[in-house]
């Protein structure tokens, strides 16, 4: 099997980048990262694909070594669509994010915190951590300061209706 | 009979198809799903009965491509009772939901995604339980995580869109190394066909076996929630609807342990890791029954035990003697069905008591003796005490470990025991609290006594009391029924498993998969 060391190379690169933007708290960048990976992924079917050669299944003369490998740009076709659909759901979960808490970062589990503060003399790493946190780690929307751990209540803003349903999956507030 | 396999994905994608047109209108949605899922029960019911009776398992080529090179669905014994078991779960699952949706009057409110999700949920599941095929796999996996992205943040309040965060993205990663595992394995062997993987696996050198190996199960691991990939599980599930909970917890988590069984026994039958699963097994199961023991909120606390008893299935997989396989599909079919009871249960606790936090709820014993029995049966039962169907899984299971006789096997079975009766503590001690404990105890509660138990957790939501609905009662008390039904027709039941872990050891070949599919 013959394959593209150039193909390898930006495939490489891409998960790479992808690994290190999703590991980010703000989704936004957490989004690019899965686009990223997601891509790479695509392009690790097309490696695999091996040498390209001319459309199968047409031109019923030609020899079979020279066609190239349909069932690789199929599965890519398949990924390409699901990664698609989830990026679209990914877009809808920050917009909602923002639309809540004015910020689109990842929070910390509030009852993982509680049975932690439950061991005060184990806390002093963690605490360093938490506060040596850098404070550009959201993406700042329309020019509003958000940090990345504190939760903003900002559910009054104007032209911005908070009618999401509470606690039971069917509705009711 | 083998017409009816693709009915199994198709039916519940034409329901879902059919509750989203009819989104306005509740009641026909309701009949749409009761319907297609209960179809769907039956089929898999009469699957289950024509594999089992024959012998043989059913294979159909999709789209009438020749058979290493289509799509096939294949369903053996393992597959349809996973199937079966899985309808009999999402149906009660649905009708819980149901009787929690009328009686809130939510006619008015939009949240008419959640049957067409549901029933996606359904497909996707099915669809990879009877994936014939690595990429089938992956895309049933997608469907399956697709619908369970919306419904874990149904209803997008701030709680469950921050859980959910989490939930997405440590479900995306597991996708992607999945699909990198696919290339890959592709790349080195040319097909993607899990009977013909099987066969062709040995041409490779052993090293490259070995990474193809460890980069599948990673990413069956993160589904399955294996130690140390688990812990987005607890953090993620409990701020679901009490319905939504119940399936994940139920079903979700099994299907990667599903595909962990297909990945050991079927396409990598020479490459051996199981010393290291057996490692991760017990940590699994040592490092969540401890985190339950930490915990102060009823959900947390199963979704804690979830995780641990997930380390069981592990065990016996990593044993891979036929008797160990069997003892581990028929724990699988017991925890599917007992996890699922308790978050419903749970989900009545809420409901009556208005929180799930053991130290805000006491006295339901004396208010709601009918629940305090729906919750007390499944929890001894997870916790392992006979004769109830979680003692004879583990039975089973410590049994076939102990003939392999290997010191690690007699650690792991002491670890497993440990388990089993933490477990029961855990639950045990949310009996005594939530449900023993009379009412006025709660007055004379001194600091310091509300400092030893531990605080009250932030998680643990304080909603109104609510009477709860017969039908979640009734759902609920159906799904009790089936764990009984588990250790009453254990016998039978436990044969069934014990042919399928014989049968998992003799794989069948390409050959006799077409000729299946050409039937």
């Amino acid at each position: 099997m013959t394959v593209s060391l150039v193909l390898i190379i930006i495939m490489g690169a891409l998960f790479a980048a992808g690994v290190y933007a999703m590991l980010e708290r703000s989704l936004t960048r957490v989004l690019i990262g899965f686009l990223l990976l997601g891509n790479a992924a695509n392009l690790f079917l097309l490696v695999v694909m091996g040498r390209p050669g001319i459309a199968p299944f047409f031109g019923d003369s030609a020899d079979p070594e020279q066609m190239s490998d349909p069932l690789p740009q199929a599965l890519t076709l398949t990924a390409i669509v699901i990664t698609f659909a989830v990026s679209a759901f990914l877009l809808a979960l920050i917009y909602r994010s923002w639309q809540l808490g004015q910020a689109d970062t990842v929070h910390d589990d509030e009852a993982d915190l509680e049975v932690r503060e439950r061991a005060p003399e184990d806390e002093d790493t963690m605490d360093d951590e938490i506060t040596e946190e850098d404070d550009d780690a959201t993406t700042d929307f329309v020019g509003t300061n958000t940090a990345p751990i504190t939760v903003l209540h900002h559910r009054d803003v104007e032209g911005i209706r908070d009618d999401a349903p509470t606690d039971r999956p069917g509705g009711g507030r | 009979m083998s017409g009816l396999v693709p009915l199994l994905v198709t039916l519940p994608l034409l329901g879902a198809a059919v509750a989203l047109i009819f989104g306005r209108r509740r009641k026909v949605q309701v009949g749409v799903s009761i319907l297609t899922l209960t179809t769907v029960l039956v089929v898999a019911a009469i699957l289950l009965y024509t594999v089992d009776s024959t012998g043989l398992p059913l294979a159909v080529s999709v789209g009438g491509w020749p058979v290493p090179f289509g799509i096939v669905l294949y369903v053996d014994r393992l597959a349809a009772l996973l199937v079966v078991v899985s309808s009999i779960v999402l149906l009660a699952v649905l009708l819980f939901s149901v009787g929690q949706g009328a009686a809130d009057g939510d006619d008015e409110t939009p949240v008419s995604i959640f049957h067409p999700s549901y029933l996606i949920l359904a497909a996707g599941i099915f669809n990879a339980f009877i994936a014939g095929d690595l990429f089938n796999l992956y895309v049933g996996f997608e469907i399956l995580l697709v619908a369970s992205y919306v419904l874990i943040t149904l209803g997008s309040t701030e709680s469950r869109i921050r859980t959910g965060v989490v939930y997405i993205v440590v479900s995306l990663v597991s996708s992607i190394l999945f699909l990198a595992a696919i290339a890959a394995i592709y790349g080195a062997l040319g097909t993607v066909n899990m009977v013909q993987l099987s066969q062709r696996m040995g041409e490779l050198p052993e090293e490259v076996q070995l990474v193809l190996h460890l980069l599948l199960l990673l990413a069956f691991s993160i589904k399955a929630a294996v130690f140390p990939l688990s812990f987005w599980l607890p953090d993620s599930y409990p701020t679901a609807p009490a319905p939504v909970t119940a399936v994940f917890a139920g079903l979700l988590t099994k299907v990667g342990v599903y595909a962990m069984i297909r990945t050991e026994t079927q396409i990598f039958r020479d490459s051996d890791v199981n010393t290291l699963l057996l490692i991760v097994a017990l940590a699994t199961m040592i490092v969540g029954v401890l985190g339950a023991v930490a915990q102060a909120e009823l959900k947390r606390i199963l979704s804690f035990t979830l995780v641990s008893h997930i380390g069981y299935m592990v065990f016996g997989l990593a044993v891979a003697t036929p008797a160990s396989l069997g003892a581990t599909i028929y724990y699988m079919v017991h925890h599917i069905v007992v996890q699922t009871t308790l978050f419903l249960a749970v989900g009545l606790v809420e409901r009556r008591a208005g929180s799930t936090s053991i130290l805000k709820v006491q006295g339901l014993m004396r208010a709601a003796p009918v629940l305090a029995v729906l919750y007390f049966i499944p929890a001894i039962n997870l916790g392992g005490l006979p004769p109830f169907s979680g003692f004879i899984g583990k039975f089973a299971l410590f049994d076939a470990a102990a003939r392999e006789g290997t010191p690690l096997m007699y650690i792991l079975i002491i670890g497993g025991i440990i388990t089993s009766l933490l477990t029961l503590y855990a639950l045990m001690r949310a009996w005594n609290l939530a449900f023993w404990r009379e009412e006025e105890d709660h007055a004379d509660d001194t600091p310091e006594r509300m400092a030893y138990l531990g605080g009250a957790p932030a998680a643990a939501t304080q909603t109104e009391r609510r009477v709860i609905p017969r039908i979640m009662t009734a759902a609920t008390a159906g799904m009790v029924g089936v764990t009984l039904a588990l250790t009453v027709f254990a016998g039978p039941l436990y044969q069934l498993c014990a042919s399928i872990g014989e049968a998992l050891q003799e794989p069948i070949t390409i050959s006799q998969l077409d000729e299946e599919a050409r039937q």
